[in-house]
């Protein structure tokens, strides 16, 4: 089932939590909507559901306006951060629970809910646990059963809030791994909400990186990674380094030497963002960047070091070789390989 | 799981970091027993005076009988009844916020505080053949002052409280997104309400059913006044002990007594296994 989400405004008492937000979303796509708390990604998923209904704009399932129905009419499946499982039921009854609310001309006879409940549990590699109650089970399988009892109404579309956050960071790894098996053989429309970077980029076949009520940046995982599109994106994605630096006649300039790198903003301030691992040691020739070692630490495989640029006392980061020998107070000259630059307004 | 949950329950529990469990457990028992186990020993003792035949001579008395009834039957009635408003009443303080909402939520503690006999007359003097709301109900034909209808208004009077104090609290833990997942799945509103939010809430209303019954069963003061207290009627056992002992039959009243006390004792062990078995299921408390 094809999304639209198309121009869409949520304001809660006056407060904006979303502003204009359209993004598309393919069938069978795995999308992951990422940003830190406060981005509206939350938001956005409850409108997906109808959970909340927006201020302005519209939300279309295929070709048809789902802004005009309610949740129930939706057939969404959604996953709540806390699994929100009914405590007073067995496994069984929690997964078997949208069917039997069906009104009774579309409701299976409860021999078929039965089967297919339990054939979710299968599925989700819980049977045997059918007659436990929520209470009676880990973090992990809860967010199984929960899982289950979404994809029982066989939804249109499955929207999973923060699906992992709950969970220890072993558990979490594992069913990372085990949704994305799950998705790849049912092939739902699957749109989880995640503050966490790592599970986006490992999860998802897009990522749609959110701040502060708009969307940053859709991409693929390389996509988003390898060319930010924002500042934001750049220092939310991965590890960055910023520098300050000038703009002038198509050149990069810190302080009053070139670095060696061109650019084709208008003259003015801007800001060099690069990743600090993606970085070239170089001679200490004409064109580069030069800074002062002032801390050097290990990190892993690579030497993390922290440079003090001469012109204005800015600190930055970079990584370079394990047997590099970076002394403090020593020099280092380099160059980005890969590199943004963008305008300081 | 279950059956090594229930094995551990019979252990002793471990003592923690707080010190004191000797000292608790003293001072819990001897409180126990200086004020309830020892009163109520005597009160059995004093009844097996009567021996066999006598006990059952006044168990079986038609008056003994029909006091026992009418007590019984109406703080059921007036429990049930309280259940149903108390979930309601508990409902509209947990879920709007309207003006005035911390003055009701006042007003329901009330019946705690009030002196019961001033509640029975203020009752009284309303449903009366001539008073503000009995004025109306009787050309319909129903008369509540003196009647057991009079006796189950002031029971639900004193029993409402305790239901609203006990779903109340539950209430306020449910969170909204399980009525949001009820949603999702295509629940409607009634749905989400019979099957998802009232069975979830069905322990705290039990206990508010038992305690507002307990309660009922054994009250006095605002019932003598709008009872009419006519012998067969509406003559509830509190007071025909009360009568019993102005006859100083002393005797009788002890064993009317201990009859209330077995039957109470009986019901409120059956609604505590309930509460116990429907906690273990759904992991309540632990």
């Amino acid at each position: 089932m094809d999304v639209r989400v198309s121009g869409v405004r949520k304001e809660f008492d006056r407060f904006p939590a979303l502003h204009d937000v359209s993004l598309e979303i393919n069938s069978g796509e795995l999308i992951a909507l990422l940003g830190p708390s406060g981005s509206g990604k939350t938001t956005l998923l409850r409108l997906i559901a109808g959970l909340e209904s927006p201020t302005e704009g519209k939300v279309f399932f295929g070709d048809e306006d789902a802004s005009l129905k309610s949740v129930q009419e939706r057939n969404v499946g959604f996953v709540f951060q806390h699994y929100a499982l009914f405590r007073h039921m067995t496994v069984i009854d929690n997964v078997g629970f949208g069917l039997k609310v069906r009104p009774n001309s579309s409701r299976p006879s409860s021999d078929e809910i039965r089967r297919r409940s339990s054939e979710l549990l299968d599925f989700v590699q819980l049977s045997g646990l059918e007659k436990r109650y929520p209470a009676q089970l880990s973090g992990g399988q809860r967010q199984r059963v929960a899982l289950a009892r979404a994809m029982a109404i066989e939804p249109r579309i499955l929207l999973l809030d923060e699906p992992f956050g709950a969970l220890d960071a072993k558990v979490r790894k594992e069913l990372r791994r085990w949704l994305r098996e799950i998705h790849d053989k049912t092939k739902h429309t699957t749109v989880f909400v995640t503050h966490d970077q790592d599970e986006a980029l490992e999860l998802a076949d897009r990522v749609v990186v959110m701040s502060q009520g708009r969307i940053e940046q859709i991409g693929t995982p390389d996509e988003v990674y390898d060319k930010p599109n924002s500042p934001f994106v750049y220092s939310f994605i991965g590890e960055s380094s910023k520098i300050d630096v000038r703009v002038e006649n198509g050149e990069l300039w810190l302080a009053d030497r070139r670095i060696g790198l061109k650019s084709d903003l208008p003259d003015g301030n801007a800001w060099l963002y690069f990743r600090p691992h993606d970085v070239a040691l170089v001679k200490d020739s004409d064109a580069c960047i030069t800074g002062t070692v002032v801390a050097s630490r290990r990190v892993g495989a690579t030497r993390r070091v922290e440079l003090e640029l001469g012109g204005n006392a800015e600190r930055i980061e970079i990584g370079i070789s394990a047997d590099h020998p970076a002394k403090e107070m020593s020099g280092i000259a380099f160059r980005p390989q890969h590199w943004r630059v963008f305008p300081r307004s | 799981m279950i059956s090594n949950l229930a094995k551990a329950g019979w252990r002793f529990k471990r003592p923690s970091v707080i010190p004191g469990f000797g000292l608790t457990l003293g001072f819990t028992l001897a409180y126990l027993a200086l004020i309830v186990l020892i009163p109520l020993t005597g009160l059995v003792w004093r009844s097996a005076s009567l021996g066999f035949t006598g006990f059952w001579q006044i168990a079986s008395d038609p008056r003994t009988v029909n006091a026992l009834k009418i007590s019984f039957g109406t703080a059921l009635v007036a429990a049930l009844i309280n259940v149903v408003f108390g979930v309601i009443v508990a409902w509209v303080l947990v879920r709007y916020r309207f003006p005035g909402r911390r003055i009701i939520d006042a007003i329901v503690d009330l019946p705690f505080a009030l002196p019961t006999a001033v509640a029975g007359i203020a009752l009284t003097s309303l449903y009366a053949k001539n008073g503000w709301i009995g004025q109306f109900l009787e050309p319909l034909g129903i008369k509540v002052a003196f009647t057991p209808i009079g006796i189950t208004i002031a029971l639900i009077f004193v029993g409402l409280p305790f239901v609203v104090r006990t779903v109340q609290p539950v209430m306020e833990e449910i969170r909204k997104e399980v009525e949001e997942a009820a949603a999702t799945l295509g629940a409607n509103r009634f749905q989400t309400i019979t099957r998802v939010l009232l069975p979830g809430l069905q322990p705290a209303i039990l206990t508010g059913f038992a305690l507002a019954f307990a309660r009922a069963v054994g009250e006095y003061g605002s019932v003598i006044f709008i009872a009419g207290n006519l012998p067969y009627v509406s003559e509830i056992a509190p007071l025909l002990i009360v009568i019993r002992l102005e006859e100083f039959d002393y005797a009788g009243a002890t064993a009317i007594a201990a009859i209330m006390l077995l039957l109470s004792f009986a019901m409120l062990f059956i609604i505590n296994l309930i509460q116990a078995w429907s906690r273990r299921r759904y992991g309540y408390g632990t």
